[in-house]
């Protein structure tokens, strides 16, 4: 369970460019949440990840992950439990790597597998292979590729392979399709959901896509100036079309600069 | 003209090891580590020093130590306090100045003129015969050269190749970067100490001045060597390369220095010539392609 309670963020503060990204802002998320997130460009989801993250500290508030307070642990320590995903496909791989290596890497987050000076043996090749199998994209045969060389779609799907090989507490996806071809697209979003299905993964994701926000997941958010504005239930969501969620988009963000996608 | 040869072969080798530590740093970090300079010196004077009391084993192990102490300040300024990296290596660089002259007792030189050196216990024993110094140089090149090979391909040696490649998704896969800089700068500088150490003790002398522009020599053997051997996915051969460039690069100051071809004065300002050319070639040739393309459409019209 993710709970955050009065989290604040303020960029630049004191300048004429200060900006509040988060308002205090809490948010509970269960066990098994699948969250959609929604809201204009500024609205602070990027941000409200980057909080949860640990990518930068906050000014003010709590997280908590599981009972822990993770308020004051950097990135890497807290990558133990999230995983993430960005719009970025190039960012979530090392490229001159092969994708053996970055399997390895990624899975350097299994307690029982931190021996400093162990090589990558015949046992985890196997394993690696047979979860490159699922994605069903061929790479089970090009373990000794560099990633670079992959495209877009096959990166991006390498990248949630490696957040969620050991499978993490909540995963955080930033996007993670957008920039990616539709073929491409539709692709990760099935892996996405299969995966997060399978593993009961808890999960945000922020999207434009508003069919997306509809159809997947089990409660949307609306975000808008760093706070929550609109927490839809899966009930709330049940037979709703784009007409309603538009209007209920506008309603509480009474902003009609948004685009609205599709 | 042998002798010549033989001895750019035993300097090659030698200094091979500041091009091993530039791999490390500046091919797989990514990070131009300015320490190496200082670091240089820093382990011919700890050697020299134990060398002159009867320890030239124990003075190479402590000159490691030492090396790899100066590439952990370099990396904590830079990780941990957000000094730029240049920077880092800078301000380690200049304050080694004053630490080697406290190793070296507050005097510009040392040497070595009597007592025994790592190359004068093999020479005495006399199983490698006179080649001695060579062999000695040579084999500590290349244990060091399988030993960096085989921990590159640890994990811990992946993280390291990783941070330089993605710092991102290392943080993403738990590891910190901080400490993976940490532990390749120290691997690296133990390895540029390691080589002054070793040259110390062959020439017998260590000189406040002696490791001036050794990055920039170190860099221009690593280019040489890549130019020749560099493959993409080859982690062993990129390996090879530097101690390949690094001999080359010493047949060729041989050969200056025997025919006088250019003034051995000008040396230095050749190497930083060659590396510069070396460094920049790809950007300046593909805009020079650029510009000739645009000058012939701009005739078309």
């Amino acid at each position: 369970m993710l709970k955050i309670k009065n989290v604040t963020k303020i960029f630049n503060p004191g300048t004429v460019n200060e900006k509040m990204a988060l308002n205090y802002l809490d948010l509970v998320v269960q066990d098994g949440d699948f969250i959609t997130l929604l809201g204009s460009n500024g609205a602070g989801k990027s941000t409200l990840f980057n909080a949860i993250a640990g990518n930068f500290r906050i000014d003010e508030g709590r997280i908590e992950l599981d009972e822990r307070n993770i308020t004051f642990d950097p990135d890497y320590q807290r990558a133990q439990s999230i995983g993430r995903l960005f719009q970025d496909p190039l960012k979530g791989t090392a490229p001159s790597m092969t994708i053996e290596e970055n399997l390895t890497l990624a899975y350097l987050r299994a307690s029982d597998n931190k021996a400093d000076f162990s090589h990558i043996t015949k046992k985890d090749r196997e394993m690696f292979a047979d979860e490159l199998k699922k994605l069903d994209m061929g790479l089970e045969d090009r373990m000794k590729t560099e990633v670079g060389t992959l495209s877009g779609g096959q990166r991006q799907a390498l990248t949630l392979l490696m957040a969620t090989i050991v499978p993490p507490k909540l995963l955080l996806l930033d996007e993670h399709t957008a920039a990616l071809d539709p073929v491409a697209a539709e692709k990760i979003m099935n892996l996405t959901k299969r995966i997060v299905e399978e593993n009961h993964t808890t999960c945000l994701m922020i999207t434009h896509n508003l069919n997306h926000a509809l159809q997947m997941g089990n409660r949307t958010l609306i975000m808008s100036n760093g706070r929550i504005i609109c927490d839809l239930s899966e009930k709330d969501k049940e037979g709703m079309d784009m007409e309603t969620l538009i209007h209920t988009f506008h309603k509480a963000l009474n902003d009609d600069r948004i685009l609205l996608g599709e | 003209m042998v002798y010549i040869l033989q001895t750019a072969m035993k300097l090659g080798c030698i200094y091979a090891l500041v091009s091993l530590a530039l791999f490390m740093s500046f091919r797989i970090l990514k990070i131009a580590d300015m320490t190496t300079d200082g670091c240089f010196i820093l382990g011919g004077a700890v050697s020299v020093v134990f060398a002159l009391t009867g320890h030239p084993f124990l003075g190479l192990i402590l000159a490691m130590l030492a090396g790899s102490s100066a590439g952990l300040i370099t990396a904590v300024l830079q990780t941990r306090m957000g000094v730029p990296s240049i920077l880092a290596g800078i301000i380690t660089n200049t304050g080694l100045y004053t630490i080697n002259l406290m190793v070296m007792g507050f005097s510009s030189n040392l040497s070595l003129l009597k007592g025994e050196t790592v190359f004068s216990v093999f020479q005495k024993m006399g199983i490698f015969g006179k080649n001695a110094d060579l062999i000695v140089s040579a084999v500590v090149v290349i244990v060091a050269m399988i030993l960096l090979r085989l921990f590159l391909s640890t994990r811990l040696g992946l993280s390291i190749r990783a941070t330089g490649d993605n710092p991102d998704m290392v943080s993403a896969s738990s590891i910190n970067p901080g400490r993976m800089v940490m532990i390749g700068l120290a691997v690296s500088n133990a390895l540029t100490a390691l080589s002054g150490a070793l040259a110390a003790q062959m020439q017998r002398s260590i000189d406040i001045n002696a490791g001036t522009g050794i990055v920039v020599v170190g860099l221009a053997c690593l280019i040489i060597g890549e130019t020749l051997l560099y493959r993409k996915r080859n982690m062993t051969l990129n390996i090879a390369a530097c101690l390949v460039g690094s001999i080359i690069y010493r047949m060729i100051y041989a050969l200056i220095l025997k025919t006088h071809v250019i003034p051995i004065e000008c040396l230095k300002l050749m190497t930083a010539v060659i590396v510069a050319a070396a460094i920049s070639f790809p950007t300046v040739s593909a805009s020079i392609s650029y510009r000739n393309k645009a000058r012939k459409e701009m005739k078309k019209c």
